[in-house]
C-alpha cells in the first residue's frame, strides 16, 4: 500500500509526548531572553501620550548626554520606508502606512523615539529627557464616526501605499454579491440585526522581546519571539534598507503568540539600535507596553440581514462588517474578509452579499488574533441563527442541521473571497459536522437539561446555547512551507523546517508525520525549526496553516528521503525497490528479509555509491479545507447581580486526523477558554483621550484556573484527503464558539439577548431591566 | 538599610548589599542593589527558568518557593530573601533527573508554550507538600495565581493530580536524599 494514503498509523494519531516539553517543564528550554549576551544594551521606547498629534520637533540632545546612553533615535535618524508590520506573504495585502518611528503620533502608545543605554536606569532617564514638541490634533475613536465626511484624517501623509480611501479613514474595503433571485423575495421570515464586538488582546504570557547583535562576520542576528521568522527577515531588510543576506533571524522557544507575534513590532527598531551603537541590544516590553503598543483584536460593528423559508432553508445572507484597525492597517483587508469568508460558506443561501470596510481610528493597532475575523463574524452569525430559528419556531439545532454545508458541497464564497484577494474554488472533502453536533449534544446533556430548565424558579436561571463553526487550513495559493530531512548513521534524521513552533506543538506533530513515513519512532527525528540561516522557508505560524501546509511539506520531504532509502535497501536486500516497506527502524522486503536503517545509512555514507540520503520538499496548497466544530455552553445567570457563570462547556471539533490527539485537545481547550474569557471578562478600556486604562493583568482580567469552567474537547475524526494523513487545522476554530454559544445560552436562561460582548453583569442587568 | 527579621541587619555599602541566598540548596553570596528584585537577581545569576511575565505580581510566571512557600520573585527584593531558602524550577529537577511533577506535566500534555510552567510546577510542589492528595478544587485553588493562555488549564489540573499519584508511589519507595542541580551544571546536595 502507498505509504502516503495509509490510514492505520504507528506514530501519527498517537498521543506522543511533546518533544520539547520536558526541557520546558524543567525551565531548561531557552526563550529569547534566556541567554546572556556580553555587552548587551537595554533598548527602551518613548510613546506618545496623545492620541493624535503631529510632531513638530524632537530634541534628543539632553537624552544623548545622559551617562551610559549610546543612542537616541527618532524618525529623523531612520530610513523613511513606509511598510506594514503585518507578517504576511509578500506582497502583503496590508497598506504600507507606517515607519519604524513615525513623525505623527496616531494613538496613545505610538512610538516616538528609541533609546539604547548601558543600564535600564540610564535608558529610563534618557526617555524622560527627550523633548517632544507636539501639535495636538483632534482624534477620532469611533469606528463609524471615523468614516464620516469631515472626520479627522489619520493618514494624511502622501507617501503611504494601498490605502483605499485615506480621506475617510478607510484602510480596506471589499464587496461581494451572488444573487440567485430578488433579495428576500423567497424569504418567509427576515431578521435584521446589528452586533458589536470589542477590543481585546492576545495576552501571551511571554511579552514581546527581541535581541539584536552583530555576529563575528558582521551579520545582523535577530533573536526574537516571533511567529514569522522569514517575514521578520524580509521586513527588517525592507524597512532598514539592508540586504536580506546580512540578516539572520533565530526563533528560540516562544512563550505564546496567538497572532500578536505575527507582527513585526520590535525587530526593526531593535535592529536600528544595534546598527546605531554596533552593540547588542535587547528590547523587552513590559506588560503595560505590550498592552498599549503591540496589537489587538479588531473590534467590529456588524449587520446581518438574513431570510429563510418556512421550511427552514436560508434564502438570503446579507452581511456588513466595519472593522476598526486603530492607528495603522496591518491585516486590515484580510481580517475583514475572513469574517465573511470563514462564515458565509457555512450556510448555503441563494443570495449572499458581503460589504466590508476596515477603518482607522486613534486607538491601538489591531492585527492578527486567533480566529482572525471569524470570531467576530461567527458571533454575529451564530446569534443570528438562533434569532431566525426562534422566528421560524424551529429548534436551533435542527435549523442549523438543515442548513450547514455538507460533504461534496462548495460555495461561491470560497472562490470569491480569499485572504486579501480572490479565493479558490473548493468542495468540502471532509466534514464531521453531524457527528460534532451529535456527540456535543449528548456530552452536554442538551435534551435532558432543556427539559429540566423549562420550569425554573428563583433568581438564578440556567440555559443552554450552541454554535456551529468552521475555519480554514492555511491560505490557499499563497502560503508555502518547506522542509528538509537528512539521514544519520544510526538511522535517525535531522528534520529542518521553517515551520514555527510557538508553543503549539508543531515541532512534535511534524516529527510524527516524518516518523510515520520513514517507519521510525519520533525519538529518531531530531527537529530544528525556524532559523533563517539553517532551515528552509516557511511563511510561519498563522492562518491555521502549520499542520496542513507545513505538515504536507514534511510528509513530502520524508517521502523524498524514503525513495532514496528504499533504493539503497533494494541493493542490500536484493529486492525490488517497490517491494520494500519501512517499519520499526528497518527496511523490510516482501521476501521477509530486512536490514536496519542504520545499515542503509552506513552503506550510503561509507560503503557503496556514497551519498547523503536527504529529502527536500515544499508544499503549496490549492485548497484550504475547513475544520468544523459544534460548541455547547451551559450557563447560569444570576438575575439579581447580572453575573453569568459558565457551568459546562463542550466543544466537538472535526480537525480530520488529529496528528497528536493530546496536543489537538490542548489547542482546542486553550482556544475555547480564551474565547470564554473574551466573552465574559476581557475588554480593553480607554479614557476619553484614548489612553488604555486597564493595561495590566490586574485590571484586564484573563481567566485563571479558579475562573475556568469545566471544558470538554471532543475530537471527531474525519479524513481530509488533501491533508497530511488526513489532517486539517485545529488551532483557531475553538475561539469562535464561546461568544455566540454563551450569548445564546444567556437568552435561553433569562430571555435577554446581548449584541455587544463582553457579557458583564452590568450589561446583563441593564438588559433584564429593559425587558421588564 | 534593610531589616530582615531574625536574619541580622543588612547594610548597603556603595549602593550594594551583601546577601546570602540559599538557592536550590546551595548558599549563593551576592551583591545586590537594595531595590533589586529577586527575579532580576536570580535571572542575572543564571536561573533563567524563573520567567518574567508582568513584573507586577499578576501572572505568577516568576513564582519561586521561598522557605517552601510560593512567592512572586518580581514582587520582593533580593535582599528580602537573605538567609532564606529559594527554590527555582532548576532546583526541582533537570531534564536528566526530573521531578515527578515535571514528568507528570509532560505526560499529561500540560506543557504548550511552557512559559508559565516553571511557576505553575512550583505552585503545584507547594500544594503537594501540604496536601499530597488534593481534589480538583484544591488544585485549581493552588494554581489560581499562575496564568496560562495556551492550555485552558484542563491538562494542567490533570497533571497535578497525576503528580500526586506519582509522588505517593515514590514516597512509598524512596528515602534517598534529593540531588539538586544548579543551572550552571554543578551538582550540589
Amino acid at each position: 500500500m502507498n505509504v502516503s494514503d495509509k490510514r492505520e498509523f504507528t506514530v501519527v494519531n498517537q498521543r506522543v509526548l511533546k518533544i520539547d516539553s520536558l526541557g520546558l517543564a524543567c525551565g531548561a528550554a531557552l526563550f529569547t531572553d534566556d541567554v546572556d549576551v556580553r555587552g548587551l544594551l537595554v533598548g527602551r521606547l518613548l510613546y506618545s501620550p496623545h492620541a493624535h498629534a503631529r510632531i513638530r520637533k524632537i530634541d534628543a540632545k539632553a537624552a544623548k548626554a545622559v551617562p551610559g546612553v549610546l543612542a537616541v533615535l527618532t524618525h529623523e535618524d531612520l530610513p523613511r520606508v513606509r511598510h506594514t508590520t503585518a507578517g504576511q506573504g509578500y506582497p502583503e495585502p496590508s497598506p504600507y502606512d507606517t515607519l519604524i518611528l513615525n513623525d505623527k503620533a496616531r494613538y496613545v502608545g505610538d512610538r516616538v523615539a528609541a533609546v539604547a543605554a548601558e543600564t535600564a536606569e540610564a535608558a529610563k532617564e534618557a526617555l524622560s529627557k527627550i523633548k517632544v514638541d507636539y501639535e495636538v490634533l483632534t482624534p477620532v475613536f469611533d469606528t463609524m464616526e471615523a468614516m464620516k465626511e469631515g472626520a479627522p484624517v489619520i493618514h494624511d501623509e502622501t507617501d503611504s501605499k494601498n490605502i483605499p480611501d485615506a480621506r475617510h479613514n478607510v484602510c480596506a474595503k471589499f464587496d461581494f454579491e451572488v444573487k440567485g433571485s430578488e433579495w428576500f423575495s423567497e424569504a418567509d421570515v427576515v431578521v435584521d440585526q446589528w452586533y458589536k464586538t470589542h477590543w481585546a488582546q492576545h495576552c501571551a504570557i511571554e511579552p514581546h522581546v527581541t535581541i539584536t547583535f552583530f555576529d563575528a562576520d558582521g551579520r545582523l542576528v535577530i533573536r526574537t519571539s516571533t511567529q514569522v521568522p522569514f517575514h521578520v527577515r524580509r521586513i527588517v531588510a525592507q524597512s532598514l534598507k539592508l540586504p536580506i543576506k546580512s540578516i539572520r533571524v533565530v526563533k528560540p522557544r516562544i512563550g505564546g503568540g496567538f497572532g500578536s507575534k505575527q507582527e513585526i513590532v520590535l525587530e526593526p527598531v531593535c535592529a536600528a539600535l544595534t546598527l546605531a551603537t554596533r552593540r547588542p541590544v535587547k528590547i523587552e516590553l513590559t506588560r503595560k507596553e505590550t498592552f498599549i503598543s503591540t496589537r489587538t483584536r479588531h473590534p467590529a460593528v456588524l449587520r446581518i440581514k438574513s431570510g429563510a423559508r418556512r421550511d427552514g432553508a436560508i434564502t438570503d445572507a446579507h452581511m456588513e462588517i466595519y472593522c476598526d484597525n486603530g492607528a495603522y492597517g496591518p491585516h486590515s483587508l484580510t481580517v475583514m474578509m475572513c469574517a465573511g469568508s470563514h462564515t458565509l460558506p457555512m450556510y448555503q443561501a441563494g443570495n449572499t452579499r458581503f460589504i466590508g470596510r476596515t477603518v482607522y481610528t486613534n486607538l491601538p493597532v489591531a492585527g492578527a488574533y486567533r480566529g482572525y475575523g471569524a470570531t467576530q463574524g461567527f458571533f454575529a452569525w451564530e446569534s443570528q441563527m438562533d434569532l431566525m430559528a426562534e422566528k421560524l419556531g424551529m429548534d436551533p439545532v435542527e435549523f442549523r442541521r438543515k442548513n450547514y454545508i455538507r460533504l461534496g458541497e462548495g460555495s461561491p464564497v470560497f472562490k470569491a473571497m480569499g485572504e486579501g484577494r480572490e479565493g479558490v474554488e473548493q468542495k468540502i472533502a471532509s466534514c464531521g459536522m453531524d457527528a460534532c453536533f451529535d456527540k456535543g449534544l449528548s456530552a452536554i446533556g442538551w435534551r435532558e437539561k432543556k427539559e429540566r430548565y423549562k420550569s425554573q424558579a428563583g433568581p438564578k436561571r440556567r440555559g443552554l446555547g450552541c454554535a456551529g463553526l468552521m475555519q480554514g487550513s492555511g491560505i490557499p495559493e499563497v502560503d508555502m512551507a518547506s522542509a528538509s530531512l537528512k539521514m544519520n548513521e544510526d538511522g535517525s534524521f535531522n528534520l529542518h523546517m521553517g515551520a514555527t513552533d510557538l508553543g503549539t506543538g508543531s515541532d512534535t506533530i511534524l516529527a510524527q508525520i516524518a516518523a510515520e513515513v520513514l517507519g521510525v519512532g519520533v525519538q529518531d527525528i531530531i527537529v530544528l525549526s525556524s532559523d533563517t540561516d539553517l532551515t528552509p522557508f516557511d511563511v510561519g505560524a498563522y492562518a491555521s496553516s502549520t499542520t496542513f501546509i507545513s505538515g504536507n511539506a514534511v510528509k513530502k520531504a520524508a517521502l523524498h528521503a524514503r525513495e532514496q532509502i528504499v533504493k539503497v535497501a533494494a541493493k542490500i536486500l536484493d529486492a525490488k525497490a517497490e517491494d520494500i516497506d519501512l517499519k520499526d527502524g528497518k527496511a523490510v522486503a516482501k521476501s521477509g528479509r530486512s536490514c536496519a536503517l542504520s545499515e542503509v545509512a552506513n552503506t550510503a555514507l561509507y560503503y557503496h555509491d556514497q551519498h547523503q540520503i536527504m529529502g527536500v520538499a515544499s508544499h503549496y496548497a490549492r485548497t484550504s479545507p475547513p475544520p468544523f466544530a459544534a460548541h455547547f455552553a451551559e450557563v447560569e445567570v444570576d438575575t439579581e447581580t447580572g453575573q453569568v457563570t459558565v457551568l459546562d462547556y463542550v466543544a466537538a471539533v472535526d480537525c480530520g486526523t488529529a496528528i497528536n490527539p493530546t496536543l489537538a485537545e490542548g489547542q482546542n481547550d486553550g482556544a475555547v477558554l480564551n474565547g470564554i474569557s473574551y466573552a465574559l471578562a476581557e475588554e480593553m478600556a480607554f479614557s476619553p483621550s484614548g489612553a488604555m486604562t486597564n493595561a495590566s493583568f490586574r485590571d484586564y482580567k484573563i481567566f485563571s484556573t479558579a475562573d475556568a469552567p469545566p471544558l470538554k474537547t471532543i475530537l471527531v475524526p474525519t479524513y481530509e484527503p488533501n491533508g497530511p494523513f488526513g489532517a486539517k487545522s485545529v488551532s483557531e476554530i475553538g475561539i469562535n464558539g464561546p461568544l455566540p454559544a454563551i450569548a445564546n445560552a444567556i437568552y435561553d436562561a433569562v430571555g435577554v439577548r446581548l449584541f455587544a460582548p463582553p457579557f458583564t453583569p452590568d450589561k446583563v442587568l441593564k438588559a433584564l431591566k429593559e425587558k421588564r | 538599610m534593610t531589616r530582615s527579621k531574625g536574619r541580622g541587619t543588612l547594610k548597603a555599602v556603595n549602593g550594594k548589599i551583601d546577601v546570602v541566598l540559599n538557592v536550590n540548596g546551595k548558599d549563593l553570596a551576592l551583591q545586590v542593589a537594595p531595590v533589586e528584585y529577586l527575579l532580576d537577581a536570580l535571572r542575572r545569576e543564571g536561573f533563567k527558568g524563573v520567567k518574567r511575565g508582568c513584573d507586577n505580581g499578576d501572572c505568577g510566571t516568576c513564582t519561586v518557593l521561598l522557605d517552601g512557600k510560593p512567592a512572586l520573585s518580581c514582587m520582593m527584593f533580593a535582599a528580602q530573601a537573605h538567609r532564606r531558602s529559594v527554590v527555582t524550577i532548576e532546583g526541582l529537577g533537570t531534564p536528566c533527573e526530573p521531578h515527578p511533577i515535571q514528568t507528570a506535566f509532560v505526560e499529561a500534555g500540560a506543557v504548550q508554550c511552557g512559559f508559565c510552567i516553571p511557576g505553575m510546577v512550583l505552585s503545584a510542589k507547594a500544594l503537594l507538600d501540604e496536601n499530597p492528595d488534593p481534589d480538583e478544587s484544591a488544585v485549581r485553588h493552588a494554581l489560581d495565581g499562575n496564568l496560562c493562555r495556551c492550555t485552558g488549564y484542563v491538562k494542567q489540573v490533570e497533571a497535578v493530580r497525576l503528580a500526586a499519584k506519582k509522588m505517593k508511589k515514590t514516597a512509598e519507595r524512596k528515602s534517598a536524599p534529593t540531588i539538586l542541580a544548579s543551572p550552571r551544571g554543578r551538582l550540589v546536595k
